[in-house]
């Protein structure tokens, strides 16, 4: 007799970000496993929230998200470690702009 | 048998002490027992997600019966408190509803009971919050803050397990129909819980049914579930009369502060 697995179908992954006060971005945490969106939500909730950490979640299929191929590092993200121009710090901010 | 000492400081004037100390030992029973049960999960959940879901409604359902176990002391006045309350009585002493100590069965059948209790407490503690006793009423609103998430993650699941695979709409539908019996007693009261309810500290309970079915009705309905038909209903909880699985519950959940009283970490 052929035994038949738990769980045919794994449940798909799915991406968190929270916002942890209003008027900032919402920032990458972790991930869950949930058979829909609401799920997902209800699960980032329980997983990620637990200690006041978040005003608003989003919750994104993992599958959708395009990545960068870590092997094209060398040729995308080095050549910036000799433009340091380019950083901020040149430059003199006001205090009144508040949070950049 | 001891006299309690009671004494009614702080509460509604002209409320018969034991009768409150006696309602106030029931909510925090319920909580405290449907919070055991829940916590009885941790480290087995269907997922680490869901595990964690379930840790999380327990510690909300045992917060709350801290808060409840802690006034109930006081209103008693003899020096016991939340810890000997809760560690301390034994099944016939306890007055929780006879729903709230079923086994959990499996995940289906948690959904379930966790679904029937709180679309009945979510409008229960809205109407508490009112409460004439105003530090009754402030631990009603700070539970009915948690109790709507409760809600929603028990629908949600009931849904999709009720409208799911063959499986899971058996499961759910044989633990409504297990279940069932045990819901009348949500809505029953004693005549002391009646004449609180008279002077605005309780909640006449029979009130709340309409909101009640209404609610459930919405989720099975989607789930694609029929409500059971109402047969006889069982009670006794209020007068500590409890199934046996209450006394299984309450020998675990004591052994520790039993065997090491005082015992903190």
């Amino acid at each position: 007799m052929r035994v038949e697995p738990m769980s045919e179908t794994p449940m798909p992954l799915w991406e968190v970000f929270i916002r942890n006060r209003s008027g900032m971005p919402h920032k990458h945490c972790g991930s869950v496993h949930a058979a829909d969106a609401t799920m997902a939500l209800q699960a980032a909730r329980d997983v990620y929230t637990r200690r006041g950490e978040s005003v608003s979640i989003w919750v994104v299929p993992s599958r959708l998200i395009t990545a960068s191929d870590p092997g094209d590092k060398d040729f995308l993200f080095e050549p910036t470690a000799s433009k340091p121009y380019r950083h901020p710090t040149f430059y003199t901010v006001p205090d009144e702009v508040g949070h950049m | 048998m001891r006299q309690a000492n009671f004494h009614c400081a702080g509460t509604a004037p002209g409320a018969p002490a034991s009768a409150l100390f006696n309602y106030v030992l029931g909510l925090a029973d319920d909580a405290l027992v449907l919070g055991h049960r829940l916590s009885e999960w941790s480290g087995r959940g269907p997922s680490l997600e869901e595990d964690i879901a379930l840790s999380n409604l327990a510690l909300d359902l045992i917060g709350q019966a801290r808060l409840y176990y802690s006034y109930a002391g006081e209103l008693e006045g003899e020096g016991r408190d939340e810890d000997a309350l809760a560690y301390l009585r034994d099944e016939h002493a306890y007055r929780n509803l006879l729903l709230l100590e079923q086994p959990n069965g499996d995940f289906a059948a948690t959904m379930v009971r966790h679904l029937i209790y709180a679309a009945f407490l979510v409008p229960y503690l809205q109407a508490l919050s009112g409460s004439a006793d105003h530090r009754l009423g402030a631990i009603a609103a700070k539970a009915a803050k948690e109790m709507p998430y409760h809600l929603r993650h028990a629908a949600e699941w009931v849904i999709r397990l009720g409208d799911g695979t063959e499986e899971s709409r058996g499961r759910t539908e044989a633990a409504l129909g297990e279940l069932w019996m045990y819901t009348g007693e949500m809505f029953a009261m004693d005549v002391a819980e009646s004449g609180l309810a008279a002077q605005g500290i309780a909640v006449d309970r029979g009130t709340l049914k309409p909101t009640w079915e209404a609610g459930l009705e919405r989720v099975l309905s989607e789930a694609t579930l029929r409500r059971p038909v109402d047969g006889w209903m069982q009670t006794g909880g209020r007068a500590s009369q409890h199934t046996e699985h209450l006394g299984r519950l309450l020998a675990e959940m004591q052994v520790l502060h039993r065997a090491h009283p005082g015992a903190t970490w």
